[in-house]
């Protein structure tokens, strides 16, 4: 986080503080006002988009720490999300499962899947790594597919909503406030295992492992830990968008979701938990954007009947928009207005670099 | 018998897709992940021309295999060029990226609804007995169609200057530049003839069943036979083609028809625990990624 000039860290407690200036202080209490007060606008599709937004960042968050952070490249995420979301509604068909036993089962088979998708970190790297999480992708669906046909739930597995006691969990607004504590949750987890030993030896890795080694980093302990707590994260939120939909089908999870969650960590900026949430925000809006500049937009007719396939080209052209021109993502564009106002009127930083 | 028919068509499927990762990957070490999407568009091309060349298969089929030539060149120079220098999940990205375009594009210029290219060429697919098997005329086309596109590959980077070029460029990209060599230019070859390959792939599946959504998936499906004989060997991806397609055919019928999904994915798995750089590939490779 940059600062303007005249500021100075003077004790140590100050150094670790999640949130150090006033400023910041003032707008992380805002935002979350903001937040808690959103539910109460009067528009049931905004909250299903803000139900989906927070349900997404858990899982871009989760992608972000391993692929941002720990640099290991992951194409299986959707994968582990239809873990979390079968392992629940396995459960809860064949043994009549109530929620709180099925998603600490949901994380606890994330965390297992995590060992065996992280274990071919131990030999693969980049372009080959990725393409064993890809298999294991096929793998876990094929899996859920064949269950799916299996016992007869041919087009999918319903699930009630959760129970306590009398009280169900149906309404969105209620739900807007469990997914929004489980989002914030995901997010100071991150941040504080960011400031820890593990997030540091995770930033270690990428840039050279045999250098990281050698600081005393246990280089492929700290590897498939990355992987076991990332995919616990994702099977958390596979879980609930179980739950939340109310519904369990493979086909949910095709190969397009994994691609929208690494868009999501790309379009926010690799390596940044703001980029995640940014992501995830993007990401979920992009098709109600265009769904939207389809209708207020003159466009041929054979397009608005093909809603999904202008859907499509839009977002691979937004994909490659961004990696070729603005790599950094959002948060770079962030960094960049943000710096625009502390550097002014000057217009670069210093050469010595960064405070 | 009728196995073995199976499986040297399907391999010949696999091989014919799995050259075109080959190409792409030995010389510029990306994986081009739309490539099943190209295989697509190349059959959406022969359906294209199909209807302006009425009668004359050949020319409608020359016709779209130089579009594919074309197209190859083109989204290495508009695209991939730009990701020279990138990481390479970048350039990996990207590819996938172009896949969801090209996807969304199809869509939008030629409908859904399934197609038929074989019949707008107004051809039949008749099926020969061998023995006591049967293949299907445009099986048997495959069949050479890899054959002989693979001869030609062979011979291209054995013997031409071109090909010479390609393969120093794929070894050491510094000390070929140094030497004179256009990386660009052999980039945007290589991107080309993979294209090439991969359109000619495409209508030939198209003409064996038909044209729809699921030619992706093959796509994706032919890359673990060019992993498992090694990302940057030809004659690899032949022998992996084979191990994945045999794999394939047999597990369709003596286990699970469903299984056919992950076959593939399963072999790429028990290889990359193996050997990861595959039956004939550089180990080298992999630490350079």
């Amino acid at each position: 986080m940059p600062h303007a000039s005249g500021y100075f860290r003077t004790r140590y407690e100050r150094d670790l503080a999640l949130l150090d200036t006033r400023v910041q202080k003032t707008a992380s209490a805002l935002l979350a006002l903001a937040l808690l007060a959103f539910p109460w606008i009067d528009s049931p599709f905004l909250l299903d988009l803000a139900n989906q937004v927070l349900l997404a960042s858990i899982g871009a968050l989760a992608l972000m720490l391993l692929t941002g952070i720990a640099g290991q490249v992951s194409l299986g995420h959707a994968g582990l999300l239809a873990a979390g979301a079968f392992t629940s509604g396995i459960l809860f068909k064949e043994f009549g499962a109530p929620f709180w036993v099925t998603l600490p089962a949901s994380a606890l088979a994330g965390a297992m899947l995590g060992v065996v998708f992280g274990l071919p970190s131990l030999r693969l790297r980049g372009l080959y790594l990725a393409v064993s999480t890809l298999a294991l992708h096929f793998i876990v669906v094929y899996a859920g597919n064949e269950y799916e046909a299996r016992r007869g739930f041919s087009t999918g597995v319903v699930i009630d909503p959760p129970r306590l006691g009398e009280w169900a969990l149906t309404d969105a607004r209620a739900w807007y406030f469990v997914l929004l504590a489980f989002a914030a949750a995901a997010l100071l987890f991150s941040l504080n295992l960011l400031r820890s030993n593990t997030g540091r030896a995770w930033r270690a890795i990428p840039g050279r492992e045999a250098a990281a080694a050698a600081l005393g980093v246990h280089v492929s302990a700290y590897k498939v830990l990355a992987f076991v707590i990332s995919s616990t994260m994702t099977a958390i939120a596979g879980s609930l968008f179980a739950y939340y939909r109310g519904f369990v089908s493979a086909e949910a999870f095709s190969l397009f979701l994994t691609i929208q969650y690494v868009a999501m960590v790309i379009i926010g900026g690799l390596g940044s938990l703001l980029g995640a949430v940014l992501g995830a925000i993007f990401v979920t809006l992009f098709p109600y954007a265009i769904e939207w500049s389809m209708a207020v937009l003159p466009v041929p007719a054979q397009w608005s009947t093909h809603i999904f396939a202008v859907n499509y080209a839009a977002f691979g052209l937004v994909m490659i928009l961004f990696l070729v021109f603005e790599p950094q993502g959002l948060v770079g564009i962030w960094r960049r207005i943000q710096n625009y106002f502390l550097l002014w009127p000057f217009r670069r930083e210093p050469l010595s670099g960064r405070q | 018998m009728q196995l073995a028919v199976n499986i040297l068509v399907l391999a010949s499927i696999y091989a014919l897709i799995a050259c075109g990762y080959v190409l792409v990957y030995r010389v510029s070490r990306v994986l081009n992940l739309a490539h099943g999407e190209l295989m697509m568009l190349g059959a959406y091309a022969l359906f294209a021309t199909a209807s302006s060349f009425p009668g004359h298969p050949f020319a409608a089929v020359a016709a779209a295999a130089l579009l594919a030539l074309a197209v190859g060149g083109l989204v290495y120079w508009l695209l991939m060029r730009r990701m020279t220098g990138e990481a390479v999940l970048a350039a990996v990205l990207a590819t996938i990226g172009l896949g969801i375009l090209l996807r969304g594009a199809m869509v939008l210029a030629w409908g859904p609804q399934e197609r038929h290219p074989l019949q707008a060429l107004g051809m039949s697919n008749a099926s020969f007995a061998i023995g006591d098997a049967r293949i299907s005329s445009v099986g048997l086309l495959l069949f050479t169609a890899t054959a002989s596109v693979y001869l030609g590959l062979y011979a291209f980077l054995r013997y031409t200057a071109w090909g010479v070029r390609m393969r120093a460029a794929g070894q050491n990209p510094l000390l070929a530049a140094q030497r004179g060599i256009r990386l660009h230019a052999v980039y945007a070859l290589a991107w080309g003839l993979s294209t090439f390959t991969a359109g000619l792939a495409g209508m030939l599946i198209a003409s064996e069943s038909a044209l729809d959504q699921t030619m992706v998936v093959i796509g994706l499906k032919a890359f673990p036979a060019a992993l498992v004989g090694g990302l940057d060997s030809l004659a690899g991806a032949l022998v992996g083609a084979l191990i994945v397609g045999a794999a394939e055919v047999l597990s369709i019928h003596y286990i699970d028809p469903l299984l056919a999904e992950v076959v593939p994915f399963l072999v790429l798995l028990a290889m990359l625990i193996v050997r990861p750089w595959g039956l004939f590939g550089a180990r080298e490779e992999l630490d350079r990624v």
